[in-house]
């Protein structure tokens, strides 16, 4: 494993490391490997990964597509099985979906018949909550992602970035422990992105919320992260931890500052090989396939 | 400008609150019947050919208020309410099956399509010999008539529903029975009452035809024993009252498909 400047290492994950080095870990992923069999032949998507996220920190994952981002996602969120390895939350490892983890998807994921109200109340109201507690505590995070005053509209009325939002706000309506996103600006302006992400980032900040973020933008890592963890391309390993020493709490002025760029060329040489060894073998299949 | 709209992009556009679609629709159609009355009373289409919608107007308020045309109405009415409920129930149920398990699906569905393009009315007599002259005929060949469609559009309804909708329900740990019902049902209705309505179309035609056919019931019996006569205007009022049962059953589901997605 290597890691660029500036960085830190992990802890090594044999044993209860927490302890030693004096912070709890919320989530562990602990060897986690899962195949695909595709008829022909065994794709390995995730190879051997372990990484800790730290209780309250902002964690990302990077890699070029097809690293095995969004597998590790579904892993991790308990939406896809037939995985060796542990994924544990709190110290108890988990099997399934569970309760302390809360899941942004990458797609556009309101549900267009639901006001954005009723969209954010939504895991309130599976959960049993009465109807006035939950729109009272919809409301708040509605208002939290800065949505107030369109809490009767419906998404087909909003943008992508309003929608992403709502999503955001749904998933922190019931409070999980650790928030899990899976590049949830993907689908947005470079623009709505930096705004959309600084917006996370206060939320994060003001509310201390362990967040695990999938993403293959270096500069969305950086804005964010606490730290960035490097996979390489297929099979997805951890190549690189690195560690971003950018002041808290940021705002948006980051991203202009030299402290960033400088974060920004480090992951780059790290993402580089991989993303190249990504760009090579696409190339190789569509010619192999035209040929 | 609000703080949302300055962060991430303009609201798109308002739900709009007033449309003039069904109000030009009705003016199109009153246009074009008295456009139809010019033609006749020009002398340019024979009132022998087809009756002066005036007159046709005048003879079905004399058959609803005089006539028998009140009750053949509601008797069409309740036929066709019958037949909406089971095809709703039934196709549902037979589509989420389908739909749910796939090698029901791929072994039925290519039936259920032949079926949907038969002209089930002709199966009658099975249901004349099961439940003799009756209502209960009437029904079962319109619901027949109507559940393929239905069966159709529900499988056609959930498969379109996208995954990540449902993902979001088990990110909750949610029961997939609650995934079904919150979430599931609720993506797919749009298309479920698309079907649903074609289902009323079938079944409606296939009730009148029926009537129409044994000579017993509603408003296809009405029109059955107007032909006969050559009673033409009353012939034409009956089949504006089959337009309207149908616009009215079709105004209803709309509004059951708004008060079912919340």
């Amino acid at each position: 494993m290597t890691s660029p400047e500036p960085s830190a290492p992990v802890p090594p994950l044999s044993g209860d490391t927490s302890a030693v080095v004096g912070w709890t870990a919320a989530l562990r992923v602990m060897n986690v490997t899962k195949r695909f069999h595709t008829g022909r032949e065994i794709v390995t998507a995730v190879d051997d990964v372990s990484f800790d996220v730290r209780e309250g920190e902002f964690l990302s994952v990077i890699g070029p597509s097809g690293c095995g981002k969004s597998t590790l996602f579904k892993i991790i969120g308990g939406l896809l099985g037939g995985f060796s390895g542990e994924v544990r939350v709190g110290g108890r490892s988990i099997q399934g979906p569970h309760r302390d983890i809360g899941m942004v998807f990458q797609e556009e994921s309101t549900f267009p018949w639901r006001s954005v109200l009723d969209n954010v109340a939504f895991p309130l109201e599976a959960s049993g909550m009465g109807r006035a507690e939950r729109l009272d505590r919809a409301a708040h995070f509605v208002s939290l992602v800065g949505l107030k005053g369109f809490e009767r509209r419906f998404p087909s009325e909003l943008s992508g970035g309003m929608r992403q939002r709502v999503a955001i706000a749904r998933t922190l309506a019931f409070n999980p422990k650790i928030l899990l996103m899976d590049e949830p600006f993907a689908a947005l302006d470079e623009q709505t992105r930096y705004l959309l992400g600084d917006k996370v980032l206060q939320i994060q900040q003001a509310t201390k919320q362990t967040t695990l973020l999938i993403t293959h933008n270096i500069g969305e890592a950086v804005q964010l992260s606490d730290r960035v963890l490097v996979m390489t391309y297929r099979p997805g390993r951890i190549k690189a931890v690195v560690e971003v020493d950018l002041p808290r709490p940021r705002s948006d002025d980051v991203i202009t500052s030299d402290a960033f760029a400088r974060h920004v060329a480090g992951l780059w040489r790290n993402l580089k090989e991989e993303a190249s060894r990504g760009l090579a073998e696409s190339e190789a299949l569509v010619s192999g396939g035209a040929g | 400008m609000s703080d949302a709209a300055t962060l991430s992009g303009r609201v798109r556009s308002r739900r709009p609150r007033f449309s003039p679609a069904p109000l030009l629709g009705v003016a199109t159609v009153l246009g074009l019947l008295a456009a139809l009355e010019a033609l006749i009373r020009t002398g340019l289409v024979s009132p022998f050919v087809v009756p002066p919608p005036s007159t046709v107007l005048l003879a079905g308020i004399d058959l609803l208020w005089h006539g028998n045309g009140l009750e053949a109405l509601l008797a069409t009415a309740f036929e066709l309410l019958s037949a909406a409920v089971l095809v709703g129930l039934i196709g549902l149920s037979v589509g989420t099956l389908l739909y749910r398990v796939t090698a029901l699906r791929r072994t039925y569905e290519g039936w259920v399509a032949a079926l949907a393009a038969t002209p089930l009315v002709l199966v009658y007599p099975f249901f004349l010999v099961m439940f003799g002259r009756s209502a209960a005929t009437i029904v079962a060949v319109g619901v027949v008539a109507g559940l393929p469609p239905m069966v159709l559009r529900t499988i056609e309804g959930f498969a379109g529903v996208r995954p990540v909708l449902v993902d979001v329900g088990r990110a909750l740990n949610l029961r997939p029975v609650r995934v079904f019902w919150s979430i599931e049902f609720p993506a797919a209705l749009p298309v479920i009452f698309s079907g649903f309505r074609l289902g009323l179309g079938f079944a409606l035609i296939n009730i009148v035809g029926m009537e129409f056919l044994i000579n017993y019931g509603g408003l296809g019996q009405l029109i059955n024993e107007h032909a006969e006569l050559y009673d033409l205007p009353e012939t034409y009022a009956c089949i504006a009252l089959v337009v309207v049962v149908s616009a009215v059953f079709v105004a209803a589901s709309e509004h059951l498909e708004r008060r079912l997605r919340g």
